[in-house]
């Protein structure tokens, strides 16, 4: 049988293949002519072999009969069968291969060999692709290895020792004592895998970072100290050709040491403190021309920023990132924009400064970056710069891909509804998202609008008139159109009437306004939810029209036997009101009172809801029941709002003044519940809305001179804790409740934790503390405020768990306090 | 590093390694996946790529394209750097290297970055001392003219 063709032979007869076809039949052939090569056992040309067979396996084709040879390859003598064996072993014998474990006995041997080059081999094949066990059978030659003064062979036992810990956590503990002396190497090689050996250890377990923050090396130095002794060096030295790129002395390594160095500050401030020197020096000398230094730079900010490093400092690292975003590289630009963003929530003012850099970048052609230039910017937004920050987000809302229109849109309507400087300019702003970008809102923005509108009851006019005008030319985005059929249906006699104040009022008849409407119950591009907010406005309108009632009957009566369920049982009630209920038409269709104000999730949200879009046409979704109990409440709302759960013809409800008592008030509150459901792909928290109020100034609080008793509800080994209570002048089901601990003792109380259960049928909401010290001699309180929501009124029952750190040990009570006055809970 | 890999602008592999275990076919899959994003990027585009839950990192070096795939706490610049290291060692190992050096010689390219990196991490800062051992391990070999350092095409 002839030799079998050389490598580069195959090679360049494979290339010369001018179709698929013809490869593949090249490929078979040789495959034959390698497989019966096999067969025959020929020890000569197996290399060659093996590695035709890696090269077609490159190319996409099977290779798995190769495998058996490339142990046999491993455990051959020859350097090269060796070579060719471990490289066929790391591409085609990873850990799912039944073969895998075949090698490790010839890879023990090999770790053992007097060839430094054949140890080379294994260690390099078992720290890439080394199973569990393998790794737990070898590990002991590793640590071996880890010891020997051959810094070539030390470097490359470092990494793979790293690779071991990663597959067996458990062995790290082996790995300690080898560690001692590592650093003390001037081989860069062996010092840079000391690192990442150190760091892979620190990063998996606190027992040892704790360790290597204390413990001191064979040359009784610290750990913390000696890398900034290390990192000093290849910062103060010459040029030193063999570790140089571009004038800095061995990137790598720096880059390594300031990531260990982050592990071991963070949240520790002795290491931090011991380590800020060098940062700043890092900082200021480090040479920004060339990628390298930045590179350098990005990871000292990142090291500033993440330990408790002292304030100037982090100024000093946040104007570093500024500087970046004005670099014409665009990966820098990115890298600034990325950390920005996680630290806008801790150094906020710091990063305002840079606001007019970053908003440019919302302009920049890479979609990564415009992605976190817009998260940033609504990070950034406040009541100082919100009209600013506005026009631009909305320039870019207008002008940016689809997939981020619905995130930006949400976005704007958080900033506005917390920055908005006047009414008319939110109602404005909210009418361009809604004109912009309609089809991308959210579903659980029309709610909220439709809550925002009926808030700024001078604006009602001015409103309806601007959607009006908005629906006319095009009514095709859904969120718009529902808004608008709700707002022309609760103020269509103020469209009318022509009574607008903020513009030039427009001369709209009372069949203009039935047409429109009647359209979008028509057009095929009306979701069934806009349909059905239409065709409750068209009843709404009669009793405030007054020429086009009879139209309006007909109109109601034709889709009594409409093919879609909800619109059909919307209209035969709505028919029913004509006919027997006629006298209770006005006071059920009355004007909607101003609807108690609901703040809705943070701005925080937004980096959560990333690459979450909604479909352009909004699905029908009905709001989830949540807490709404089903009674006599659910009708009334269904005729007057428009949510889709089980509607029953109401029986009488008595006529109640337009300035509606508490019950339309609850009712109203159970609206906006509904109205800020949690859309199934998004991670926002659900709470009870009102329970947010607490976050922002109260206004809605009496004062605490209303008179509820305060009780001491635990006083036990010197601790007492009084509550004091004030009860909610909207919303009668909440109480709040201010603790008051204090501390009777000789000595301070530490670490002091407040926690409270209720009983089911409560909620409960606890803001953050004063402090975690009650000092003694009752010198000084810690408050916290709780809320608690009880909207059956029952009597309000709490269990308290105390703990807290008092004369060098570690304190905890359980308390039920049942002593709550009446007046706080009835 | 999870994984590197070297391909060119017509999407063909020359080099792929993984330091992670994944099925054949998820492998396959994913470099479908991969060569399809960075050669759909153009120029004014930045070198980083948000991709599952890894950052890919890529730069083309005349006709090949370098993309490694980094975790979210490794430095993006830096990883930059390191895939011009590598390119500056086969550049040195191999004289003034392009593209038809590593198909012919892939294998060599393979021993090269074995030096460099070892799981992911890297294990020499040195260029010279990466580039001495290849040489020293190729003098070992015992069939020399299957092993030549630029054999003609």
């Amino acid at each position: 049988m002839p030799a079998p063709i050389r490598l580069r032979e195959l090679i360049r007869t494979i290339r010369t293949a001018r179709t698929q076809a013809e490869e593949r039949e090249m490929i078979q052939k040789e495959c034959a002519a390698i497989r019966s090569s096999f067969r025959e056992e020929d020890n000569t040309y197996r290399c060659r072999n093996v590695a035709k067979l890696l090269y077609m396996h490159m190319l996409g084709y099977p290779a798995h009969f190769g495998q058996l040879e490339c142990l046999k390859l491993i455990a051959s003598q020859k350097f090269t069968d060796k070579r060719i064996g471990y490289l066929g072993a790391m591409l085609l014998l990873d850990e799912r291969q039944d073969v895998h474990l075949l090698m490790t006995n010839c890879i023990k041997n090999d770790l053992n060999h007097s060839t430094q080059y054949v140890q080379g081999l294994a260690l390099c094949t078992l720290g890439c692709m080394g199973s569990s066990e393998m790794c737990r059978d070898l590990a002991g030659e590793v640590e071996k290895l880890l010891k020997t003064s051959n810094s070539y062979l030390r470097k490359k036992a470092a990494l793979c020792a790293v690779h071991v810990i990663r597959k067996v956590p458990e062995l790290m503990e082996m790995f300690l004592p080898a560690t001692k002396n590592l650093l003390n190497e001037k081989n860069h090689g062996v010092l840079h895998t000391s690192v990442v050996l150190l760091t892979e250890m620190c990063e998996r377990s606190p027992d040892m970072l704790a360790h290597f923050r204390k413990v001191k090396n064979l040359s009784s130095s610290q750990l913390v100290p000696q890398l900034v002794r290390i990192l000093k060096n290849l910062i103060m030295s010459g040029y030193s050709p063999e570790h140089d790129v571009s004038g800095i002395s061995d990137p790598f390594l720096q880059v390594r040491i300031l990531r260990l160095l982050r592990i071991l500050g963070r949240n520790d401030d002795d290491s931090s403190e011991a380590m800020n020197d060098i940062l700043a020096q890092v900082a200021t000398n480090t040479e920004t021309s060339k990628n390298v230094g930045n590179a350098i730079l990005y990871e000292t900010v990142l090291t500033i920023m993440d330990i408790k490093s002292e304030s100037g400092l982090r100024v000093l690292a946040i104007n570093i990132l500024g500087r970046f975003l004005l670099n014409n590289d665009k990966n820098i630009r990115y890298v600034a924009l990325t950390s920005l963003l996680k630290t806008v929530q801790t150094d906020h003012n710091a990063v305002q400064r840079h606001r007019s850099t970053i908003v440019d970048c919302l302009k920049d052609l890479d979609v990564s970056i415009k992605r976190r230039a817009m998260e940033l910017s609504f990070a950034l937004v406040n009541g100082n710069n919100v009209r600013g920050m506005m026009k631009e987000l909305l320039y870019f809302l207008d002008s940016c891909e689809p997939e981020f229109k619905a995130d930006c849109a949400s976005g704007i309507f958080l900033a506005a509804e917390k920055y908005a400087p006047s009414k008319r300019w939110h109602i404005d702003t909210i009418m361009r998202v809604l004109t912009t970008a309609g089809s991308y809102v959210r579903d659980d923005a029309v709610p909220n609008l439709i809550q925002l509108i009926t808030n700024s009851v001078e604006m009602h006019a001015y409103t309806v008139q601007r959607l009006y005008k908005a629906i006319l030319g095009d009514y095709s985005q859904q969120p718009l159109v529902q808004v608008a059929s709700w707002c022309i249906g609760e103020y269509g006699d103020l469209l009318v009437s022509g009574q607008c104040e903020e513009e030039e009022p427009i001369q709209v008849t009372e069949d203009e306004v039935l047409d429109i409407l009647e359209s979008v119950l028509i057009s095929n591009m009306s979701a069934s939810v806009t349909r059905g907010y239409a065709l409750t406005a068209i009843m709404k309108l009669s009793t405030r029209f007054t020429c086009t009632v009879n139209r309006i009957k007909k109109v109601v009566s034709i889709y009594g036997s409409s093919i879609d369920v909800e619109l059909q049982q919307r209209a035969v009630e709505y028919n029913a009101l004509f006919k027997k209920y006629d006298h209770m038409r006005p006071a059920l269709l009355e004007r909607m009172p101003v609807m108690e104000k609901v703040t809705t999730n943070g701005p925080t949200e937004i980096v959560q809801t990333n690459g979450e879009t909604e479909p352009a046409v909004l699905e029908t979704k009905p709001p989830p029941p949540g807490l709404q109990p089903a009674t006599q409440a659910n009708d009334l709302l269904d005729l007057l709002g428009g949510s889709d759960i089980t509607p029953v013809i109401p029986t009488a409800p008595t006529s109640k003044p337009p300035s509606a008592g508490g019950e339309l008030l609850d009712l109203l509150g159970d609206l906006n519940l509904t109205g800020s459901p949690v859309s199934a792909p998004a991670p926002q928290i659900a709470q009870p809305p009102f329970l947010l109020d607490g976050l922002s100034p109260q206004p809605l609080f009496n004062d605490i001179a209303a008179g509820i008793p305060s009780i001491t509800a635990y006083n036990k080994n010197g601790l007492k804790i009084d509550f004091t209570f004030e009860r909610s002048n909207t919303n009668p089901s909440i109480t709040v409740i201010t603790i008051q601990a204090s501390n009777s003792t000789e000595l301070d109380m530490t670490d002091f934790v407040f926690q409270a259960a209720v009983p089911k049928t409560f909620q409960l909401q606890l803001l953050s503390p004063s402090s975690s010290v009650i000092p003694a001699f009752n010198s000084g309180t810690i408050t916290q405020v709780i809320k608690v929501l009880n909207p059956q009124k029952q009597q309000l029952r709490m269990r308290i768990k105390l703990t807290y750190n008092h004369k060098g040990s570690a304190m905890q009570d359980l308390a039920e306090v049942n002593n709550f006055p009446p007046q706080s809970w009835q | 590093i999870q994984f590197m890999l070297l391909f060119s602008r017509q999407g063909k592999l020359r080099l792929q390694k993984w330091y992670t275990t994944l099925p054949d076919k998820e492998k396959k899959k994913i470099i479908r996946e991969i060569v399809q994003i960075v050669l759909s990027r153009n120029q004014k585009t930045s070198s980083f790529v948000d991709w599952k839950d890894l950052k890919l990192v890529y730069k083309r070096y005349a006709s090949l394209y370098f993309c490694c795939a980094i975790e979210d706490q490794d430095n993006e610049l830096l990883t930059l750097e390191i895939v011009h290291r590598y390119v500056e060692l086969l550049d040195r190992y191999f004289g003034n290297v392009c593209e038809l050096d590593i198909i012919f010689n892939f294998e060599k390219a393979y021993f090269i970055l074995d030096e460099f990196i070892i799981g992911g991490e890297v294990q020499e800062t040195s260029k010279r001392s990466a580039v001495k051992a290849i040489e020293d391990s190729d003098m070992l070999q015992e069939t020399v003219e299957e092993y030549m350092n630029k054999p003609a095409f």
